[in-house]
């Protein structure tokens, strides 16, 4: 593998290179997300428009592309976000990122603007920019179909944007496959801003490993080390949509945007009812778990339609934040979304604001172009997602995200925006949970659980255990705020390692506690590339991604001020739910003084700043430096 | 008892383990173009079909082989090639009705399924169990069960037993 290098193409000038990726840059970033930081962070101004042709497009398959576990294909899409302004960076799985590796490169990074619509094709080594006039237009899964047919190659595989990205909506997503989508931050804005309608990559070049005869037997325990955990086994059968059993009946799931703390009446989008349409499950590449479902629709207008998952996420944006009951309304609306290539979060948040505003009379019908958006009319949902996706009327509005939509609808809207760093939050309700309260505050890229969720926290485990695994105090009650700074620490830089690695974060420490995590990652690392990072040393690689980040949005002007969360959240007690969850909301306080303890196991100062003894401890007191 | 390498696509979720393990353990790789079984699929419809040689009673590839180079393993009931006869014509690659030899990239060497010496490793990968290695009487066994089943529905209706 060490042979796979970055492509680098300017799109104005039409111009292509590749260079090798130094040794000592993998041992520091490793690649995939890693990589991704250290490229964005060091090659790109400060301060550019994010969709002018300066922003740079980075796609980085992770370090562990190839392996056979624990779904080693997730490649890594990054540049300055379209949407927040901050680090925009998203995590894709599926099959792209062996490919690009089996096509000699593990980077590619794009410049520029091209004069018309183009795709890119990495193939064997050469790298082409074609044209892409005949795909524009095309839905994402009529594209990748259309590229496979104009390559006369079946095993093609292609990241897409669909019409919400060429019409630059601003948290289009990238998307491959019928599901897999690097939905967050706008990458398919990016991307439609640059014309280029796809990243196309087929390779026959074999990827090399240190130790194959070892790595073959280690993989196979990884599989089983995740496929016996009680999560695996679930997430197997039920998709992420085994979650919402739990927290819809704890009240954890935010209702009508954020006015209920659990969806009444909500039996239907009980995950059991995915079997009336499932025909079976889906993986990425090299994954033993599968965790979507593939489904056919037969009946009603929007029949006869195939698509894949949903995820809990969709069940959420889709359903209990718009009060909508139905699994079906879920599969259609996770079908358009994916069609037009909308990340789902972001257009169900929006879509929740927009029906409080409306039941508020904060708007009217005149101002939504006649739609009456009525909490749980779903034929108002579908036709606004279309309208978002085409920039049409209301829609326009809705396109650009919360920061513009507010100042365009009115500051009284902001109140019910839920949103950090001007991203939409997933569908969870946080206030009972100090955790992953301060997750989504702190986040790089906006409002956001993967970037540090400790899901565990939900288990009550034994304060010896949490400990051990988390190096320092923990209480055990997930309501409490005592030690919940060092689990979203711990887990922040996990999951940095997990996005470098290009590994699947279900198959780490996110919802089940045996899972693969740094010895097992350091021992894969050893066996594949032969590089020795130490346990220790993989904890300062995640610590340094994640203060490359920080360096990264303070340049951009972020504060301290933006790790917080939207007022609701300190103001209004949760209304229903279990007695662990009622009545609960964040003191402001004590989140504070979580925030204060989390800066410093971090190293970095009050005001969020890394320190400079931190810097150099990371090997960063030297950044920027370049590679191209 | 002999074993044979039986493919349900049903079960298959299309993660192509068995390719990345494959070519792992027989190339010391990952060259999914090598690897014994690979998936076809047809992504826009949710179908996904490993295609694996099928060591069969009468190989056509051994029919056609001009040099006899083609022979059973009596061991793992494989049907392999004997690298030091065969002479590279490729017919048996041409002649195979299932596609279960590949010729490289080179065209100079023939990829073909040996059974891994009896315990394939695409098997021990395969957590759906789409792939499955088991004795020849198990696969009509099976089969018959999943026919069966949704006549055992209606009788559980019909015959209110539990």
């Amino acid at each position: 593998m060490w042979n796979r290098k970055i492509a680098i193409v300017d799109l104005s000038a039409k111009t292509v290179t590749a260079k090798p990726i130094p040794r000592e840059i993998r041992k520091k970033y490793l690649g995939g997300r890693g990589l991704n930081m250290y490229l964005l962070y060091n090659h790109l101004q400060p301060n550019v428009d994010p969709l002018g042709p300066e922003n740079l497009l980075l796609v980085g398959s992770g370090l562990l592309a190839g392996i056979p576990c624990l779904g080693s294909g997730r490649c890594d899409i990054a540049a300055k976000s379209p949407l927040t302004g901050a680090v925009g960076d998203s995590n894709i799985g599926g099959f792209f990122a062996p490919e690009l590796r089996l096509a000699g490169y593990d980077h590619v990074a794009i410049t520029g603007k091209a004069d018309s619509p183009s795709y890119l094709l990495l193939k064997d080594g050469a790298i082409e920019i074609k044209d892409a006039s005949h795909l524009w237009g095309k839905d994402t899964f009529d594209t990748q179909e259309a590229l496979r047919r104009d390559e006369h190659d079946e095993k093609l595989v292609s990241l897409v944007i669909g019409v919400a990205g060429e019409n630059l909506v601003r948290y289009a997503n990238v998307r491959t496959g019928m599901k897999n989508a690097a939905g967050r931050t706008g990458m398919g804005c990016v991307m439609g801003s640059k014309n280029l309608k796809a990243i196309a990559a087929r390779g026959t070049t074999p990827i090399e490993f240190a130790d194959p005869d070892n790595l073959l037997r280690y993989c196979r325990e990884m599989n089983e080390m995740i496929t016996s955990t009680r999560w695996a086994k679930a997430q197997s059968r039920w998709g992420t949509m085994i979650i919402y059993s739990n927290t819809n009946t704890t009240g954890l799931i935010r209702t009508r945007n954020f006015q209920l703390n659990r969806l009444v009446d909500g039996e239907d989008l009980e995950p059991e009812n995915i079997d009336r349409y499932s025909i079976g499950t889906s993986g990425c590449f090299g994954c033993a778990v599968h965790c979507r479902h593939r489904y056919v629709l037969k009946e009603g207008p929007y029949a006869p339609l195939y698509g894949e998952g949903p995820e809990y996420t969709s069940l959420g944006a889709f359903g209990t934040m718009l009060d909508c009951r139905k699994m079906e309304t879920i599969l259609v609306a996770n079908h358009l979304v994916n069609k037009y290539g909308l990340d789902t979060l972001e257009t169900g948040g929006l879509i929740a604001w927009a029906m409080e505003l409306y039941e508020k009379g904060l708007i009217n019908e005149e101002s939504t172009d006649g739609l009456q958006l009525k909490w749980g009319n779903e034929d108002v949902v579908f036709d606004l997602i279309r309208k978002i996706a085409y920039r049409e009327g209301f829609g326009d509005t809705l396109a650009d995200g919360f920061k513009p939509a507010i100042a365009k609808v009115g500051t009284d809207s902001e109140y019910y925006a839920i949103h950090v760093k001007g991203m939409s939050n997933l569908h969870s309700d946080e206030r009972p949970t100090p955790s992953f309260a301060l997750g989504i505050a702190t986040s790089t890229r906006g409002a956001d659980h993967l970037r540090s969720r400790p899901a565990i926290d939900m288990y009550g485990l034994p304060e010896n255990m949490l400990k051990e695994i988390y190096g320092g105090s923990v209480a055990t009650d997930y309501s409490s705020y005592d030690g919940k700074s060092r689990m979203v620490w711990w887990q922040e830089r996990l999951y940095a390692v997990t996005d470098a690695l290009g590994v699947c974060k279900f198959q780490t420490v996110f919802c089940a506690v045996h899972a693969p995590k740094w010895r097992e990652f350091s021992t894969l690392i050893n066996l594949a590339t032969g590089m020795t990072i130490t346990e220790d040393e993989l904890m300062r690689v995640g610590e340094r991604i994640y203060t490359l980040e920080r360096l990264f949005n303070l340049r951009e002007g972020f504060s301290r001020q933006d790790d917080s969360l939207p007022d609701r959240y300190f103001t209004e007690p949760t209304p229903i739910g279990l007695p662990v969850a009622k009545g609960k909301k964040i003191d402001r306080e004590k989140f504070d003084a979580m925030l204060t303890e989390y800066y410093d196991l971090h190293g970095w100062n009050l005001q969020g700043v890394p320190k400079s003894e931190t810097l150099k401890d990371l090997n960063l007191s030297k950044e920027p430096s370049k590679l191209f | 008892m002999q074993r044979i390498l039986v493919v349900d696509p049903e079960r298959c979720t299309g993660c192509r383990l068995c390719e990345a393990a494959c070519s792992l353990f027989k190339e010391k790789k990952c060259a999914p173009e090598h690897a014994r079984v690979q998936v076809t699929k047809w992504e826009n419809q949710g179908i996904y079909i490993p295609i694996v040689c099928q060591q069969c009673e009468t190989p056509i590839c051994e029919v056609v082989c001009p040099m006899h180079a083609i022979k059973r393993d009596s061991n793992t009931n494989a049907i392999v090639i004997d690298e030091n006869t065969c002479v590279g014509c490729r017919l048996c690659a041409q002649f195979c009705p299932i596609g279960g030899i590949s010729i490289d990239e080179n065209a100079s060497r023939l990829i073909k399924c040996d059974l891994c010496s009896g315990d394939p490793v695409c098997v021990e990968f395969c957590q759906p169990e789409a792939l499955k290695h088991i004795e020849p009487l198990k696969l009509g066994t099976m089969k018959k069960r999943t026919a069966a089943e949704k006549y055992s529905e209606y009788l559980r209706k019909t015959l209110d037993t539990h």
